[in-house]
């Protein structure tokens, strides 16, 4: 079957569910869907697979989706890579969005990739801006590469949907609003379609202060400087007070400090958090490339021409076991007045 | 046990230098290097094989300008035992969904058999993280990504950690599959000096678009469904205020908090 471009319309975004309940970071990305939908002049829609979720589905409707696909089954509970893949795939078939958009999350990242080849679509990885070409009404792809050294901007000009994984924390949500409309349709999927050939056996779960690096908006960071991983609890606290998470750069995670799944960099993360705060950092290119988008950055070393104070908007010069601890109890001091 | 690495040659990260006025990368004359997080599949690869008493064989594809064959090489250095290099105008300027198609075309063309297929977690220079799993979708196989540690392996099945935000899920899955993995599962080695002496003696086929016989309509260039339309440098640099607490910590430490009072985060 001949699939030509005017035949797709809308946007459509993938809201993810954890543990049962829609990650922040489908909200995020109804933003993008909204400020695309609407340049367009079409409509926006989410689609939800889970366990028992329909009744969550309303938020993306909050949050700026005129209409929420939902899927929902018990062998649909946590993302597996065969139905959700089946299942999307026969959803766009169907409904032929112009543009389809999901967050590049360990799920994103893993489940696009598949969708693309089956759909014979072009995808663009990681993306920190979107936008529309109103005279082609192309999507505009925007992406860092290369250790966030080069921005490229990306079109699929002639497949369809033109997809994308967008970096998460890239766009703040719109607030919620609960005066929008919106349509629920229930999709059944049954027999074939739930079939996975991976098995979940069990969940690990780490325990952490804070959120995972990736769904951070605040992370104070450790390297090298912190000279003993027993000192990490200097940077726990700090991460406590302000409500952020942990991160690390390579040689912290190197020198069994702090584990692997905190740390940032080229061969780690990609974080983009509101502040992120490093300490007894460096400042190596692949640092800088996991954490350059972050929207305000804080530098304590005591090496006044260390690499980190160029990507840094305000810097400390100092020990960061004086500056620190006197951070913190500064703090201390705010939160009771 | 047949075992598959893909592997990439990417510009080396290590001796990149910064334009201090630009804030860009120095790209002339950088070395090339295999992507330093192919390493982790390249080890991985050999430890199971180590495991297996031997009894596997490992082969290294990798797609690429012909220079990229120093990096097939180098997988070979650290105890692979052959690659190959799909290599060709033909198969220049893919996207990533010309990339994985040629690539497991390659697979079923030059090795008939697999049980795994190995492949970083995303190459160092696009950083796209869509091969891998591009290539166990055109193959059909199960995919496995983040992976962080192998549990079990058999020709039947595999048991792994994967990396996922928030913990470790363990999953099952048949063989053959597609793994991709993360820094976290090894550390990789350092080729020996037998290793070396190897790797220069052993031929790498250079296989064209021809020798694998693909639909050319898809491959490189022509084939790719997204188009790079522009490139440009970021604005990175920061102009930061920077204090010093060597004279005054408590003054320093006040102007941290008024910074991060203005921009309102506290």
């Amino acid at each position: 079957m001949e699939n030509r471009v005017e035949d797709y319309k809308g946007v459509w975004t993938l809201g993810e569910m954890r543990e049962g309940e829609i990650h922040p970071v489908s909200y995020e990305l109804l933003a993008w869907g909204k400020d695309l939908a609407d340049k367009i002049g079409v409509e926006l829609s989410s689609i939800i697979i889970g366990h028992d979720i329909k009744d969550k589905a309303y938020e993306l409707v909050y949050r700026g989706a005129n209409r929420v696909y939902v899927v929902e089954n018990p062998a649909l509970e946590n993302f597996r890579a065969d139905p959700y893949s089946k299942i999307l795939t026969s959803l766009v078939e169907e409904y032929k969005p112009e543009i389809f958009i999901a967050s590049a999350t360990t799920t994103g990242r893993t489940l696009m990739p598949i969708c693309a080849v089956k759909l014979q679509t072009g995808l663009t990885a990681d993306c920190t801006g979107l936008d529309i070409d109103t005279e082609e009404k192309l999507l505009i792809q925007t992406r860092p590469a290369i250790g966030g050294n080069i921005m490229a901007t990306i079109k699929t000009p002639t497949a369809r949907p033109q997809m994308s994984t967008v970096r998460p924390k890239s766009k703040r949500p719109l607030p919620i609003d609960k005066s929008r409309k919106g349509e629920i349709i229930v999709k059944e999927f049954g027999g074939e379609y739930l079939l996975s050939r991976v098995k979940r056996l069990n969940f690990l779960k780490e325990e952490t202060v804070g959120a995972p690096i990736q769904d951070a908006d605040i992370i104070i960071s450790c390297g090298k400087g912190l000279k003993d991983g027993k000192k990490l609890n200097i940077i726990n606290e700090l991460a406590e007070l302000l409500g952020g998470s942990v991160g690390a750069s390579r040689k912290a995670v190197d020198l069994g400090w702090i584990s692997y799944s905190h740390q940032v960099g080229l061969s780690g993360k990609t974080v983009s958090p509101k502040l992120y705060i490093a300490c007894g950092i460096s400042g190596a290119v692949q640092h800088l490339a996991g954490m350059s988008s972050a929207e305000t950055v804080i530098a304590i070393n005591s090496d006044p021409e260390a690499d980190i104070f160029r990507a840094a908007d305000f810097g400390v010069v100092g020990d960061i076991f004086e500056v620190i601890p006197l951070f913190i109890q500064k703090l201390k001091e705010r939160s009771k007045e | 046990m047949k075992i598959v690495v893909l592997i990439k040659q990417v510009p080396a990260t290590d001796k990149v230098k910064m334009d201090e006025e630009t804030g860009t990368m120095i790209r002339d004359g950088v070395e090339a290097e295999l992507n330093p997080l192919d390493l982790y599949a390249v080890e991985e690869a050999i430890r199971i094989k180590e495991n297996l008493g031997n009894d596997a064989e490992i082969s290294v594809i990798s797609m690429g300008p012909r220079m990229a064959v120093d990096a097939v090489k180098n997988a070979i250095a650290m105890g692979c035992d052959k690659g190959y290099l799909l290599s060709g105008k033909k198969f220049a300027g893919a996207d990533t969904w010309a990339t994985g198609y040629a690539l497991s075309i390659a697979i079923k063309k030059m090795l008939a058999e697999f049980d795994l297929i190995l492949c970083g977690e995303r190459a160092t220079d696009g950083e796209t993280g869509q091969v891998g799993p591009g290539v166990g979708a055109h193959l059909d196989i199960p995919v496995l990504t983040y992976v962080s540690k192998i549990v079990e392996i058999t020709k039947e099945k595999i048991i792994v950690h994967r990396a996922i935000e928030g913990g470790y899920e363990v999953v099952e899955a048949p063989m053959p599959a597609l793994v991709s993995v993360v820094k976290e599962i090894n550390e990789p080695s350092i080729p020996t000096l037998r290793g070396k002496i190897k790797a220069k003696n052993t031929e790498i086929p250079i296989l064209t678009a021809e020798d694998i016989g693909v639909d050319e309509g898809r491959l490189g260039l022509k084939g790719s469904l997204t188009r790079v339309v522009k490139t440009f440098h970021p604005q990175v640099a920061r102009k930061g205020e920077i204090i010093s607490t060597s004279k005054d910590l408590d003054g320093s430490v006040n102007g941290l908090i008024n910074y991060l009072r203005q921009k309102e985060i506290i």
